[in-house]
């Protein structure tokens, strides 16, 4: 573990298939796309008119680019927690739910205290969603830790939990007095006071939440890397036995993977509202709310190969494919349905080229040891080996 | 008020419900524990059974052949599957998000596929309820059990054979094998990735008639996003069943029946808010596990990618 | 192999550079706004043949295409059921230049609020609600459909003999329990001890739970059901398997199942946009709200003709039609 100190040395050389193989997931996006024209073509639009109205909604202009990083916020958070969760070897598939109920928690708070300095509520918002999110995580932790139950299992169970708590409390406690008095009740919370909006970085819909979540970045790779704990929820990922046999409480730190992660969803959730629509609304489902940024966080971390700073541009390039996408289906009014085909494909290729990633990592290693290459080994894809498959 | 539960309509309609509302997740589940028990994980089952909904049911609508549908569907399956393989087999791709890949694609082109081909929300005529002779005469029992359709029938006579499949022939050892212990099934001369394949191409077959399941049998109609996360569950269901066949049915079997029983709670007017009702069978399917006694860790290998050494 | 890694790499970055390089063309290829062409874009939650909703808004274009043939052009986007996305796409069409930008979806009223002060000259309209946030450029619409759903309970307390009759609904809110509470409060306008039983699945898609709710209400002895929203496709199933009649709103569902659905509140949208339509060319761009109701034809109830009512049941509807639409029945 000592060696990881030295994650970011330049290597002294440079070496052109190490540009390649970082820019593996990017490659991986095109080639989807360029089967993704197959279909475009079937549908009766231009490809090329298609993917360049995707290029421009996405990082066309100032403002397309705003919504590309409006959008990557989420990924982020939950990329974060999902790089904590998959090192500690755990699969957090809740985000969704987790999101819900950090929106929810902090929303209740922003709606019950009216007075407060705004940037004191925002602080506790801030704590609140990750509180929220934190429970909902923190549960399976402790259901998988002392009572045997797979994570996957009360993850999958719990956001279909959360969905309906949200109706609940949307179309009743918290419903907005307005709407409670209407005819036809919209299921949404009053709007916050304006004093509590997350405070906007540009003239744009892009909020303050984009700084917090890179300083998270920053913090989530000291405390995996830099700190005691982040060393044992690590240690405890790659060999419980070994773990144990070492002295780490095992369970404590599965607990903690998984609560960990799940305020980072819970925060995503807060920001959603605090930072962009100002209040909760439900259509009925999680999507409705999340955007499916609770499974899109996820892929965004893996094409941040798990470490939180990489997460950083993989989650605004995976955002920008998510707004771009739409842009798209308006400019050649293509079905909806295809981009989330579209999205599936990309997640497939780009999953699917970490092989030629890691194949070529590793003949470049090969090379090294036959002395055929001066070059010191390269640091950066020394944790590959602790990826959980 | 609660009284009224416990008539025997009641109990019937509970139990006839379950039945049904079970036999989707029995295929999917069951599928999905293959892939498992050797070591993959798939969470692409909503985007196959999705697809393959929808395949039947396109082919339905345009042959009336309910036999050649669950074909069709079995083929699209069967794509799905090997697709899915080749890209976690073959290269080693992170099994979790490959999956989650695969659920968004096939979510997205059943919905394609469907505005594109179809258009408008029709229903046909799918399976019909077969009455078993003899046996569908039982009263109240049979009625239960015995006047069902053909695909529910397979659906709960695969959980007999998937065991006797896994627990007493060569090749359900095999898959234990590759589950447990790759390198060591490997130096006894098992295919690793042939088995793999196979269970993988299994699970895209088996999800995907559980998706015609609805289409075609229970609800004669397709319409986009119509699984609801139903294929979640089924993967949640396998680890319910701590990846037996028995196991996995009565985690369906409880799953569903809780889930009549909320409805017929919201039915009889028992005053609980409606979301409260919905999320019962969420609830006490964590609770049950939670508090069962028995449980296993699972395959070994799960989710471990086989490279053989040199 | 690494050849091939080669070869293809190559191929994808050509690709790239190919795209990248012709950002320019979509704008060339944007049809040219001529003065009399009115550009409408509408955004809704569902897909646009979703036998409910969003296809409602649809079928209003539809008809207003062929009313007004090249004077209006319309584009849409469907499926925005995630807020954040619907809303990007309505910034996107009034920045296109779009006239008439439509928000067909409760949900999106808080994005409207945000956008349209952004765009003075483009009118806004927002459905179901009745709010436009004092917004000069937003009109609301809504439909009355507790009025619809109040007829299809008078004829349905009317046709059932077991008294018990079931409604399957996806959530306790908006528009859908807008029309459960018309419908119960039209069947107990007639008979006060007719049972409605009242299920909620929790979601929108469930179409097997929509199923089994309906299968249990017929358990529970119910020979009449109705139900709201998209996933209801599973219940009118088994409505007609076992022969019991079914009450459809938001679209017409005949065509669906023809032997058992005896009525549809069906939503004709287009009374109300040709509204908006002559207001904006007054230069009235928002501001007005709007109801879809019996009286003014933009809810109207389609009665299947091939069932062969009874003509009392028939009588007492239209009855009941008149009575709203002149005022002397209030419904609670």
């Amino acid at each position: 573990m000592s060696q990881s100190t030295k994650n970011f040395s330049l290597p002294s050389k440079f070496r052109l298939s190490a540009v390649f193989d970082a820019l593996m997931p990017v490659f991986a996006t095109i080639a989807a796309l360029l089967v993704g024209a197959i279909f475009l073509l079937l549908l009766g639009a231009n490809p090329i008119t298609a993917y360049s109205a995707l290029l421009e909604g996405a990082f066309g202009s100032f403002n397309a680019f705003a919504e590309t990083l409006v959008k990557s916020i989420p990924l982020l958070l939950i990329g974060l927690g999902t790089c904590i969760a998959y090192r500690g070897s755990v699969t957090n598939i809740g985000g969704e739910g987790q999101m819900i109920v950090g929106a929810l928690l902090s929303t209740w708070i922003g709606l019950s205290f009216i007075n407060l300095p705004g940037w004191l509520m925002i602080i506790i918002a801030m704590l609140a969603g990750s509180l929220g999110g934190a429970i909902w995580g923190g549960l399976p932790g402790l259901l998988k830790a002392y009572f045997n139950v797979n994570e996957i299992l009360s993850t999958v169970m719990m956001n279909a939990i959360a969905v309906q708590i949200m109706n609940y409390m949307l179309r009743g406690p918290l419903i907005d007095p307005v709407q409670a008095e209407a005819a036809s009740q919209i299921p949404q919370t009053a709007r916050l006071e304006v004093a509590y909006r997350l405070p906007r970085l540009a003239p744009t819909r892009l909020h303050i939440g984009l700084l917090i979540a890179i300083l998270l970045a920053v913090a989530v790779y000291i405390l995996l890397w830099r700190t005691t704990l982040g060393y044992r929820i690590r240690a405890v990922g790659q060999n419980q036995a070994a773990s144990k046999y070492g002295g780490i409480d095992v369970k404590k730190h599965i607990v903690l993977a998984l609560l960990l992660s799940g305020a980072f969803a819970g925060l995503a959730g807060m920001m959603q509202v605090y930072g962009v629509n100002y209040r909760m609304i439900t259509d009925g489902s999680s999507t409705g709310f999340t955007g499916n940024a609770g499974f899109n966080g996820i892929v965004a971390a893996l094409f941040g190969q798990l470490h939180p700073i990489i997460t950083i541009p993989a989650s605004i390039l995976f955002g920008g494919l998510l707004v771009g996408a739409n842009a798209m289906q308006r400019v050649v009014q293509v079905p909806s349905a295809l981009i989330t085909g579209l999205n599936g494909l990309v997640v497939v290729f780009v999953v699917s080229s970490e092989y030629f990633r890691k194949r070529n990592q590793r003949k470049h290693l090969a090379a090294i040891e036959a002395g055929l290459d001066n070059e010191p080994p390269r640091q950066n894809g020394e944790n590959l080996e602790e990826v959980p498959a | 008020m609660i009284s009224d539960l416990f008539t025997a309509t009641v109990i019937m309609g509970i139990i006839s419900s379950g039945i049904r509302l079970a036999t989707p997740y029995l295929f999917a589940s069951i599928g999905e524990m293959f892939g498992q028990r050797s070591g993959v994980l798939n969470l692409g089952v909503e985007g196959q059974m999705l697809l393959g909904a929808f395949t039947a049911y396109y082919v339905v609508l345009k042959t009336g052949n309910l036999f050649l549908a669950v074909l069709a569907a079995m083929a699209v399956g069967a794509i799905m599957g090997l697709a899915m393989g080749f890209v976690t087999i073959r290269l080693q791709a992170t099994q979790g998000i490959a999956g989650i890949g695969f659920y968004l694609f096939g979510m997205g082109m059943s919905n394609l596929l469907f505005q594109k081909l179809i258009g408008v929300v029709e229903n046909i005529n799918g399976f019909p309820i077969v009455k078993i002779p003899l046996l569908g005469d039982i009263p109240v029992i049979g009625e239960i059990f015995f006047q069902q359709n053909l695909l529910v029938y397979l659906a709960f006579l695969l959980v007999p054979i998937a065991w006797f499949v896994l627990n007493k022939t060569t090749l359900g050892l095999k898959i234990r094998a590759v589950g447990e212990n790759p390198e060591a099934a490997d130096s006894l001369g098992v295919s690793v990735v042939r088995v793999r394949y196979f269970t993988v191409i299994l699970g895209g077959i088996l999800s995907s008639i559980a998706g015609a399941s609805l289409s075609v049998a229970l609800l004669n109609v397709f319409q986009q996003n119509m699984t609801a996360g139903q294929g979640f569950i089924a993967v949640a269901l396998v680890y319910f069943g701590s990846w037996r066949p028995f196991g996995i049915l009565a985690g369906a079997l409880l799953f569903s029946m809780v889930n009549a029983l909320q409805l017929w709670i919201q039915v009889l007017g028992i005053p609980i808010p409606s979301e409260l009702a919905v999320m019962m069978p969420y609830i006490l399917t964590i609770l049950v596990l939670a508090l069962s006694l028995s449980k296993d860790k699972g395959p070994s290998a799960l989710t471990k990618a086989f490279e053989r050494e040199g | 192999m690494k050849n091939l890694v080669k070869v293809l790499s190559v191929l994808l970055v050509l690709g790239l550079v190919l795209v990248a390089c012709t950002p320019a063309a979509p704008e060339t290829s944007e049809p040219v706004v001529e003065d009399e062409v009115l550009r409408v874009a509408f955004v809704t939650p569902s897909n646009i043949n979703d036998l409910a909703f969003s296809q409602s808004i649809s079928d209003a274009m539809i008809v207003l295409k062929g009313e007004m043939g090249d004077k209006l052009e319309y584009v849409y986007s469907e499926n925005m059921f995630v807020v954040d996305d619907a809303a990007a796409a309505i910034r996107d069409y009034a920045q296109k230049g779009f006239d008439i930008v439509i928000a067909h979806g409760s949900q999106y009223g808080s994005s409207l609020q945000e956008i349209a002060p952004d765009f003075p000259e483009t009118v806004f309209a927002w459905g179901t609600t009745v709010d436009t946030f004092g917004q000069p450029n937003i009109h609301a619409y809504e439909a009355a459909s507790d009025q619809g759903g109040f007829v299809n309970g008078v004829m349905a307390a009317l046709l059932t003999e077991t008294k018990v009759i079931g409604v399957v609904g996806p959530i306790e809110t908006g528009d859908a329990k807008l029309y459960v509470d018309g419908f119960v409060a039209g069947v107990h306008s007639v008979d006060p001890s007719i049972d409605v039983r009242v299920t909620y699945i929790g979601s929108f898609s469930d179409v097997a739970l929509a199923s089994e709710a309906a299968t249990t209400h017929l358990s529970a002895g119910a020979d009449i059901m109705t139900g709201s929203a998209q996933m209801v496709i599973g219940a009118i199933g088994k409505a007609q398997e076992a022969g019991a009649y079914w009450f459809g709103t938001q679209a017409d569902q005949t065509s669906f199942a023809s032997d058992v659905v005896v009525a549809s509140q069906v939503y004709h949208w287009e009374v109300i946009f040709r509204e908006i339509f002559a207001l904006r060319a007054q230069g009235v761009l928002g501001g007005k709200t709007f109801s879809a109701n019996l009286e003014n034809g933009g809810q109207v109830i389609s009665i299947n003709e091939g069932l062969g009512l009874d003509q009392s049941v028939l009588d007492k509807a239209n009855e009941t039609i008149q009575g709203i639409i002149a005022g002397t029945i209030a419904i609670p």
